[in-house]
């Protein structure tokens, strides 16, 4: 057997890969519970891969027949409710644990020099993410998925002169129609996931290089042993992969109970109108996209003017990939920064919990103010992070990790 | 090995290598670039044109004959042309009276915007007064907008005199598909090209009145 891999290891780098990025990588000993998440969100994605895979084994991605094939999954299809249920379950676990992932970024200075190529990987991640997750909601072929992928399609009409031809190009069709399905499937099942893998793969290899970030924003590279190991590190395996395997028990028992007991999640996860096959000639009284778009959707009503409100809601995702240098404190860890910080980032969570409610509801002129009134408290914290992270007054950092 | 003398001026003096000459590196590995750029540039437009309707769904744009015959006053209708929904709607003789009065409140009253055919820029935005032919795809991100012929409702405003209400994002159009200002739509409905055959056959998607 040792002779077997010995044969394997002189001609592929096994052992020196595993020592490298497993067994010889030293992560801060003080990592606390926001640190699983970057391991549930790849936990998610295998689960997506593979429980998208078994669905496309029934799925068809035609205008005629996807509606139907849906249902015969949940029907007929032997254990195709579970299959079905892990995937649309999956999707907005995958969402929350990368809310929860970049949050805990925002919190520590994950973003900073160093790291600022993570983050930016990072939030390509997250764009591409969304976009498969926009993709795979049309495919059931509802009246949510047909009127939510012509409203976002729409989008790309308010670009001044080449919009109309563009939103044209991306349907294939004048509306939403068959055309737009069956490319959507595609995009879904193979393209996106394929960046999605290369993304993860360039966070990952870019994250080994510099090493991770710690609740004290400590480097722990300053301080070494001997042997050149840092003092307040630990090897990745097997102090970590053992803890982050308790984190993925845990979070299977939610996952668990969510699949079993509340797929629909009260609307949230699955809309009721979904459950109407798409009719191109009736808009739902009410349209509003998945939880997880809505703090943009609610931007992008807030402003009066077609234009500049896609500007607006694209502005609200781009500004987050430019936080390593609108942050210009080089303190990392919200411990040993100002209370103007901790106010200021309490105040972007919020407004974008508000936003995220607003979304949802219908427009009416009170709801309107309020999402004019957070719209500008979400860029506000961009802006203030910019003008106070200048001359902040912070803490003392410590050398060395000692809680 | 032999000596040998340095041409290029690029070249790294003093080795005993044969002489590199960069600069015809350079160009042969910029001309090499510039040929494999056009190629893939050229193998792009067969990709990218791929997405373009395809022959099959630009020919079942072709004109959708419609009967308003036992459309009555104040009705609307809905038919299909070009997989969207086109409106028909028999305006009563008081409604299209009262279409002037709104103009103050209207972004683009006189139909400036290239909305519609040229027959249909004037004050009723179609070929008769009565009968209005729109495309039901709000012009903000393409709802379809809700018919809504009450008078003052509760959620609509006092104000109302009838028209279509986008329930996505709230945009007001007029019974003219005139959009009112501040709400998100940008243009009035599109008016799509229609012709009356007779009376009381109309033809979505042709300019051509049928020959008496």
């Amino acid at each position: 057997m040792n002779k077997l891999f010995q044969w394997f290891d002189a001609r592929l780098p096994i052992s020196s890969f595993w020592n490298a990025h497993l067994s010889g990588y030293y992560v801060p000993k003080n990592f606390n519970i926001w640190y699983f998440f970057g391991s549930l969100a790849l936990t998610v994605f295998v689960i997506q891969i593979v429980s998208g895979i078994w669905l496309t084994m029934n799925y068809k991605p035609s205008a005629a027949e996807a509606f139907a094939s849906v249902e015969y999954i949940m029907r007929d299809v032997e254990w195709g409710w579970l299959i079905r249920y892990m995937h649309s379950t999956g999707a907005s676990a995958f969402f929350i644990v990368i809310y929860l992932h970049m949050l805990r970024g925002l919190m520590y200075g994950s973003y900073k020099n160093p790291r600022e190529l993570i983050w930016i990987f990072g939030m390509l991640i997250y764009v591409v993410l969304m976009a498969e997750a926009f993709m795979g909601y049309l495919l059931p072929w509802g009246q949510m998925s047909y009127w939510g992928a012509q409203v976002i399609i729409s989008l790309f009409g308010a670009i001044p002169f080449i919009g109309p031809d563009l939103a044209l190009w991306i349907r294939g069709d004048y509306v939403v129609g068959d055309a737009t399905l069956n490319r959507f499937f595609a995009l879904h099942v193979i393209a996106l996931p394929l960046v999605l893998l290369f993304l993860i793969g360039g966070h990952i290899m870019a994250l080994h290089e510099v090493g991770s970030n710690n609740p004290e924003g400590i480097d722990i590279k300053k301080h070494k042993d001997a042997d050149g190991k840092p003092l307040d590190g630990v090897a990745f395996h097997p102090y970590y992969t053992v803890k982050d395997l308790v984190g993925v028990a845990v979070f299977l028992f939610f996952f668990a109970i969510v699949v079993f007991y509340m797929p629909e999640m009260g609307g949230y996860f699955l809309e009721k109108p979904n459950f109407i096959p798409a009719n191109p000639l009736q808009t739902p009284e009410h349209i509003a996209p998945v939880w997880y778009f809505t703090p943009f959707y609610a931007i992008l009503r807030a402003v009066p003017d077609k234009f500049l409100g896609v500007m607006a809601m694209g502005g609200a995702i781009f500004a987050l990939f430019l936080l390593p240098w609108l942050d210009r404190n080089p303190v990392r860890s919200i411990r040993y920064r100002s209370p103007l910080f901790k106010a200021l980032l309490a105040m972007f969570v919020i407004s974008f919990i508000v936003l995220g409610w607003l979304g949802m509801q219908p427009v009416t002129p009170l709801l309107t103010f309020m999402a004019q009134f957070f719209t500008i408290l979400y860029f506000g914290y961009f802006v203030a992070l910019w003008w106070m992270s200048k001359n902040e007054k912070t803490l003392p950092v410590p050398e060395r990790i000692t809680r | 090995m032999s000596e040998q003398t340095v041409a290029s001026p690029g070249a790294v003096s003093g080795t005993t290598e044969p002489s590199v000459d960069l600069r015809r590196r350079r160009f042969l590995t910029g001309a090499a670039t510039v040929v494999g750029g056009a190629g893939v540039a050229a193998a792009m437009v067969p990709f990218l044109s791929y997405w373009q309707p395809s022959a099959k769904t630009r020919a079942a744009g072709a004109p959708v004959e419609v009967d308003i015959g036992k459309l009555a006053e104040g009705q609307m209708m809905t038919v299909e042309w070009r997989g969207m929904p086109i409106y028909i709607l028999r305006r009563t003789a008081g409604s299209v009276a009262e279409l002037a009065a709104l103009d103050g409140g209207l972004r683009d009253p006189g139909s400036e915007v290239d909305q519609q055919p040229k027959y249909a820029q004037n004050a009723y935005r179609s070929r008769t007064p009565e009968v209005f032919v729109a495309v039901g795809i709000c012009t903000h991100l393409g709802c379809a907008p809700t018919f809504r012929p009450d008078v003052a409702p509760a959620d609509l405003g006092a104000d109302w005199k009838g028209g279509f209400f986008c329930p996505c994002h709230g945009s007001r159009f007029d019974l003219a598909g005139r959009v009112f200002k501040n709400v998100p739509a940008p243009t009035n409905l599109l008016v799509p090209p229609y012709a009356f055959m007779t009376e009381t056959r109309l033809m979505i998607g042709s300019d051509a009145e049928a020959q008496a």
